[in-house]
């Protein structure tokens, strides 16, 4: 009884941890101790589990069990470790296909134990459902952000058959537990069937809605989790888990209203990019675009007095954060006063490129959200964009027929002079036009943007 | 229907337990800044990692000689424990680099 006692207390203990965590990474200032937090109430929980557990344990067992846990911590720490920041979502998508394998092989085991419990089945074939796919789904999304799989693949109909299979894999859930079977045969097929349903949930979706999607398995994982607490009368499990299944759907509805889809949308309709108004839209735009050179660029940036740079994913990805932070400080130098404004979903994932910037000390105070920033665009004399494009196009505002009709956009074009750098005239993730190129105040200038921003350090230090 | 209201009736300290998270889960995100999204996110990421609790306890009462069920369980406990551990330690990476500069 004693003991019961002390794990539940830990359990107790543990759950706190995880509220005032996620409560504290919630504010700039507590995030990193709110995370540290939640670790040591995970530590604790494990450690718990482990040495206060009821019954005879094999020495086996506890070899099996601790090599495990030593493999998979030196694994993940070093990965988590190493990776660039800019491959942050794909980890992120990575880790959280862990979390719903492990949830999904919990079921597989214990099925044959409860055979005949009903409510115990209907959990465990919900949590192998809901593990396996966000198993499968977070490796797709991984392999998408990744780059291996870059096209979004259709079969025929996809969303009908993914809506159908759906329905198949649910119906013979119930199925299973209504004959009361004990096949591990239909186990497995319920398995693997859910594994199929997770790639072909995610591989029609374009890489610009990844972060919905990651969010989304996230929060499946949670609900997964929960699912293994329901099962076993773990209250650890079912308050993480839970917190996790609607934490993660709020923040999903967050992600999707800056993105302006609904949710609806994200699960049932066919999203990512819409490849039958790309014909469309580029059509619809014309004039020429200006070209400028960095010396241009420089003495205007020279002449100005306010700046705001507008970084996108293309920054991160030709590595130019430290180099705008060395141009930014430049400027700052010379009394110019420099911003940067930022699009929530600009990068990869909702924050990613306040991540990116804080990386190389970029004051927090110059990163400017989206609202606050945009009133001040029309007393701005410079506008910067380095890699970035649906996140500015004015199309989101004024053409109702392109696909990011109503997203909020950052509203550039009220500022006096628009400076757009891009390697080409490519359309961005979401494949449209943007007419804010062909703008009467817009100058382009092409090239790699760590190039093109230490050219303009080497032009404006020689002033 | 009957084996329904007494799973209810069984449970009713994990239904509440399962309602009152729900609300504190929306409350916990509804004031968060959009720059924290991406911490957030992976925070939240290693949290759901408490499945490995399941896993060890999974681990722990596997019979000795059903060898499947050994083996699972311990692919089932390390992949939890990557979710935790390479959860957390990257969610630190990313808050670091918020530290306030003096």
């Amino acid at each position: 009884m004693e003991y019961i006692f002390s794990l539940e207390f830990i359990y107790l203990i543990a759950s706190i941890t995880y509220i005032l965590g996620l409560k504290m990474l919630g504010h700039p200032e507590t995030a990193r101790r709110g995370n540290l937090i939640a670790a040591g109430g995970m530590t604790l929980a494990i450690f718990g589990t482990i040495f206060l557990y009821q019954g005879e344990v094999l020495t086996q067992t506890y070899l099996l069990i601790g090599s495990a846990i030593l493999i998979g911590t030196i694994v993940g720490w070093a990965i988590a470790k190493k990776v660039a920041m800019t491959k942050m979502p794909e980890l992120v998508s990575l880790f959280n296909g862990m979390g719903g394998a492990s949830a999904a092989l919990i079921g597989l085991i214990e099925f044959h134990h409860y055979v005949g419990d009903t409510m115990s089945i209907i959990t465990i074939l919900a949590g192998i459902i809901i593990g396996s796919i966000s198993f499968s789904g977070s490796m797709i999304a991984w392999a998408k952000l990744n780059g291996t799989l870059n096209k979004p693949l259709r079969l025929p109909k996809y969303n009908m058959l993914n809506n159908i299979i759906f329905l198949v894999l649910v119906a013979f859930a119930a199925y299973m537990t209504y004959v009361g079977t004990g096949s591990q045969l239909y186990l497995y097929i319920l398995f693997f069937g859910a594994l199929a349903y997770g790639v072909l949930f995610v591989l029609p979706i374009g890489g610009a809605d990844m972060p919905v999607v990651i969010s989304l398995l996230n929060s499946f994982t949670g609900l997964a989790a929960a699912l293994g607490g329901f099962l076993y009368g773990n209250m650890v499990m079912l308050t993480g888990g839970i917190l996790v299944g609607s934490a993660g759907t709020i923040l999903t509805f967050a992600m999707c209203e800056a993105m302006n889809r609904s949710l609806f949308n994200v699960i049932f309709g066919g999203f990512g990019d819409t490849d039958v108004s790309v014909e469309g839209s580029t059509s619809s735009v014309k004039g020429s675009i200006k070209k400028t050179t960095a010396s241009d660029v420089a003495i205007l940036m020279n002449y100005s007095q306010r700046i705001i740079f507008v970084p996108g994913y293309g920054l991160a990805v030709a590595q130019a954060q430290h180099a705008i932070h060395e141009l930014e400080q430049l400027l700052v130098a010379k009394g110019i006063e420099v911003k940067y404004a930022i699009h929530p979903v600009a990068g990869r994932m909702p924050g990613h490129m306040n991540v990116l910037l804080a990386e190389t000390n970029v004051d927090y105070d110059k990163l400017a959200e989206m609202e606050d920033v945009n009133p001040e665009f029309s007393n701005t004399d410079v506008v910067f964009v380095v890699g970035a494009n649906d996140v500015v196009n004015p199309a989101a505002h004024n053409d109702p027929s392109s696909p990011i009709y109503g997203m909020p956009i950052l509203d550039v074009e009220n500022a006096k002079q628009i400076i757009v750098n891009k390697r080409s005239m490519k359309p961005g993730y979401a494949g449209i036009e943007n007419e804010l190129f062909f703008n009467q105040k817009t100058s382009m200038l092409f090239g790699d943007a760590k190039t093109v921003i230490q050219s303009l350090i080497t032009e404006i230090k020689g002033m | 229907m009957t084996e329904f209201i007494d799973f209810i009736s069984n449970n009713l300290q994990m239904i509440y337990i399962v309602i009152l998270m729900i609300f504190v889960g929306v409350e916990i995100i509804g004031h968060v800044p959009a720059v924290l999204h991406t911490p957030l996110m992976s925070g939240a990421n290693a949290i759901h990692g408490v499945v490995i609790i399941g896993a060890i306890i999974v681990l722990l009462g596997a019979d000795a000689d059903n060898i499947l069920a050994q083996a699972l369980g311990f692919v089932a406990v390390l992949l939890g424990t990557l979710n935790v551990v390479g959860g957390f330690v990257v969610t630190d990476r990313m808050l670091e680099m918020f530290k306030k500069k003096k």
